[in-house]
């Protein structure tokens, strides 16, 4: 589509208004940025560690995919060999007359490093890591991060961590296999399973690990939003984009530190001997002398981080949305304050409804009460929410671009997903539909695929903000439809064989006379999978291609946005505006206004205009 | 549009309005309390384990019975050793505010010699965990998975002795402690015989306390002493820099030395917790 034509000359207004920090009077800029290693390896700069993060992010998500293609085979084609992925998974197929058979252990394996790898490394590092870190200071007006060293550290640990992940994949033992949620006593004691010795040590560390790097991270976003926002950017004139990073980031300050505990906790019961998680265990016919704690225990730690864990993973996407909608609707997004407070709400909510994962574990049914209640009262930010995003599509005048579809996207995957909360949030219903694929349908889309469209938007939308290029837009169309209509392909049938008890993580229904005659909604659901998994792989082509190939970005503001990303230079600079910092005069959202088809947030008020919201 | 009497266009200007530190606090200051309010997240967690594990035991070692030695083999006195500790490591909080104090003053020497006594302090108060740990591990044989201070469930007579207090014939009531005592590389759990309740008459064994009890003092203590740990090495490399006046230099100043303030002050308060759920209830 046709680039928005150049309405403001938002240098000039920079110029004049701006106020100058002396910032490029010193030389820190460039003593970190020379050279090839301090440029693109172990840059400072927010712009690189955020493309850092992404490409990090999106290699993870090819493998943990590819992961799920497999399980996905096993489960709707039990019968058909895997032979041919023998040169790839080497010992972990047998072959039995040429027959090749995914090792049971193998396939619990992929399931465990699938959630681990999306839920932590794509959806936390890769969605949040990736946009925190390039728009917060470039829609605040800052420089930089506060502390760039401590930004490139929160990198480099998420990278060792995915280091050494990376490696528990190819012990001879194999990766940790007990679930993502690694519930003791498989992740307690060495000796429970294959994957529960040296796969669960490497599990443990590497993700100890990631969550130094986002508590790096986290306080540095908090502390950038609250001190380093440019003259005039106040709270109430941030973007709905910063205000979910920052509260994203609270949730993370204070719930990994709690997942921390647990961490620890379990390091001791499998390195020293203690038993704050096991009671009573027998492993081959011997009782070990492992009593006096309780695995409930590590449930209650782990969901504490685990619950705010799926809103750190959909509040960015949420914001992204907001303004991919608001951006491409060119309409101001509607009910600006009540999204706000949603998203604040649904923070604090977050915090106080964990143990609706443990309504089975046998927690006091009293108790569900409350966590019910809780739960299903976050339906209300987030039904404002989405009333507030269809009401700003309607009566819009939509540019139905490639970022702008995953946005709505976004907002019907949403919708479907949480819908189904409503169903899991009652302890009740929970007795029928816990760990069956009911479950595992509202989960992928609410927080699985709903983020993901969220994070394609904010792709689409800031590409050229990060590679001076566009995507292409029909390669990006196709990606849309091929992706939408796949994941409703794959998760819908779900949800039916889901409310039939078809329990999840099971390698295998052909035992199970009640389940036997979903094969072929598993086959449908397998091929869906395949077909959704190549469309990615068309995402990945066009994502490498347009960094070098793509279409150039020759105007500052090809969207017409109103943020104070789109006034800093095409070429990006350390520092992100050359001369002064622009100062604020009104809020984000003035889009349409007095005749105006859109109004930069660096334009200041005109004579008896009135300013925000 | 609204300008100023040089032309400049009016900015809003209010403490949340941008351009200014809200909490007029740096940065980095910020970047230390969001530290130190994620970290009291992770001792919360540890210590709502320990509550959640306490409450399902049916006893619990009684504090004043399991800290009650004094270094030279002075018996009996509950609770006085971990009473130095405290005091101890809170006198070093003050002695922390004092070189804060000087920093304000851009006051060198005076940073320098506050901050030494603080690290004194600390290192004084990890050698006293260190005797703790010791005296429970080497002399009464507590470890993480063995805990042989027990507490009895009903009266009875001793019908032998432990060469320590206990003698034969020495009678009990419910809810006196006792601690199994090793010799030669073996407990030895004395017999009893019960003379109250329904089991009156019949003779037992003193058994082994809740395990727990033992996992979690060593996990919670040694938690927070590696953050004593850690924060007397970073006093050593802050001090070492204000004396060799790298910070009188800086436009912060002593900034660095209030930051490590903020935590000195942080794990004292968690100690606080820490000796509350250990050693008072």
């Amino acid at each position: 589509m046709a680039e928005v034509a150049k309405k403001y000359d938002t240098d000039v207004l920079i110029q004049d208004n701006g106020y100058d920090d002396h910032f490029h009077d010193h030389h820190h800029g460039d003593k970190y940025q020379s050279g090839f290693l301090g440029h693109y390896v172990f840059s400072m700069d927010h712009k690189i560690i955020a493309r850092q993060f992404l490409i990090t992010g999106i290699i993870w998500a090819i493998i943990g995919a590819a992961m799920s293609v497999v399980f996905r085979l096993q489960l709707g084609f039990p019968e058909e060999s895997m032979a041919w992925l023998k040169p790839v998974l080497g010992k972990w197929i047998t072959l039995n007359d040429g027959v090749g058979t995914l090792a049971p252990e193998f396939y619990y394996a992929l399931v465990t490093m699938h959630g681990t790898i999306l839920v932590f490394f794509v959806l936390t590092a890769g969605l949040s890591g990736t946009f925190s870190n390039l728009l917060i200071p470039l829609q605040l007006g800052a420089r930089d991060m506060a502390s760039p060293f401590l930004n490139m550290l929160s990198y480099w640990f998420f990278f060792f961590s995915g280091v050494i992940m990376m490696y528990s994949l190819f012990l001879n033992t194999g990766p940790f296999s007990g679930g993502w949620t690694a519930y003791p006593p498989l992740s307690a004691l060495p000796q429970a399973s294959s994957g529960s010795g040296a796969g669960m040590t490497l599990w443990l560390v590497s993700l100890t690990l990631f969550v130094v790097s986002v508590l790096l991270g986290g306080i540095n976003y908090v502390t950038t939003v609250l001190n380093l926002r440019t003259k005039g950017m106040s709270m109430w004139r941030m973007p709905l984009t910063i205000w979910a990073f920052f509260v994203t980031a609270i949730l993370g300050i204070l719930s990994f530190p709690v997942l921390v505990s647990g961490f620890f906790m379990l390091m001791m019961d499998r390195g020293l001997g203690t038993s704050f998680f096991l009671n009573e265990i027998f492993i081959e016919g011997q009782a070990l002398e492992r009593i006096g704690g309780t695995p409930v225990l590590y449930q209650h730690l782990f969901w504490f981080l685990g619950h705010p864990e799926v809103y750190i993973i959909i509040l960015p996407a949420m914001g992204l949305a907001s303004e991919v909608l608001s951006v491409h609707a060119r309409k101001p997004i509607f009910g600006y304050r009540a999204m706000v407070y949603s998203i604040l709400a649904i923070g604090f909510l977050s915090f106080i409804v964990w143990a609706h994962h443990m309504f089975m574990s046998g927690v006091n049914p009293f108790i569900s009460n409350f966590f019910v209640v809780f739960t299903l009262i976050i339906a209300v930010p987030s039904a404002v929410k989405v009333f507030n995003w269809i009401t700003t599509l309607y009566g819009a005048n939509i540019r139905l671009n490639s970022p702008m579809l995953f946005a709505i996207g976004f907002v019907s995957m949403f919708i479907s997903g949480g819908l189904t909360g409503i169903f899991l949030g009652n302890s009740t219903l929970d007795i029928q539909m816990h760990d069956t694929y009911f479950v595992v349908a509202h989960f992928h889309v609410v927080m699985g695929v709903a983020a993901f469209f969220g994070m394609f938007a904010g792709i689409y939308h800031w590409y050229p903000k990060m590679f001076g290029r566009f995507m292409n837009e029909t390669l990006g169309k196709f990606h849309f439809w091929g992706t939408l209509i796949g994941a409703y392909a794959i998760f819908w049938p779900m949800h039916y064989i889901g409310m039939a008890g078809v329990p999840r993580r099971y390698y295998s229904f052909q035992s199970y006379d009640a389940f036997k005659h979903f094969g072929d909604m598993n086959k449908f659901i397998t091929i869906a999978a395949i077909v959704v998994f190549f469309v990615q792989i068309v995402f990945v082509i066009n994502f490498f291609y347009s960094i070098w190939r793509g279409r150039k970005m020759t105007t500052q503001n090809p969207w017409g946005a109103n943020t104070l990303e789109w006034t800093t230079p095409i070429e990006p600079i350390h520092g992100n505006w050359p001369g002064s910092l622009p100062t604020v005069h009104r809020w984000a959202y003035d889009y349409n206004k007095d005749e105006r088809e859109f109004v930069p947030q660096v334009v200041p008020l005109a004579e008896g205009e009135i300013g925000d919201h | 549009m609204a300008t100023d009497t040089t032309g400049q266009v009016k900015v809003d200007s209010g403490t949340w309005d941008g351009g200014n530190e809200p909490f007029k606090a740096s940065y980095g200051k910020l970047m230390m309390w969001y530290f130190l309010l994620s970290d009291s997240f992770t001792f919360a967690g540890f210590l709502i384990a320990y509550g959640a594990l306490r409450i399902s035991m049916p006893s619990w070692p009684v504090p004043d019975f399991v800290f009650s030695l004094l270094p030279g083999g002075i018996e009996n006195m509950p609770l006085i050793f971990v009473t130095i500790m405290t005091f101890v490591l809170l006198f070093s909080s003050y002695t922390m505010v004092r070189a804060v104090q000087e920093g304000h003053q851009e006051n060198r020497k005076g940073v320098v010699f506050w901050m030494l006594l603080t690290i004194i302090g600390g290192s004084a108060f990890l050698g006293c965990q260190a005797w703790e740990w010791n005296t429970l591990i080497g002399k009464e044989h507590m470890t993480i998975s063995t805990n042989p201070f027990g507490t009895h469930t009903e009266s009875g007579v001793y019908l032998e002795g432990d060469g320590h207090h206990i003698n034969e014939g020495d009678t009990f009531a419910e809810g006196d402690s006792y601690l199994i005592h090793q010799h030669s590389g073996e407990f030895h759990p004395l017999s009893y015989k019960v003379t109250e309740g329904d089991d009156a008459g019949t003779t037992k064994q003193m058994e082994f306390g809740p395990k727990a009890f033992g996992a979690l003092f060593y996990f919670i203590t040694g938690f927070h002493g590696f953050h004593v740990f850690s924060g007397v090495v970073f006093l050593i490399i802050i001090m070492v820099n204000s004396f060799t006046g790298l910070y009188a230099e800086r436009k912060n100043g002593y900034e660095m030395v209030e930051k490590i303030g903020l935590y000195w002050h942080f794990v004292d308060l968690v100690w606080v917790f820490v000796f509350l759920v250990f050693y008072l209830i």
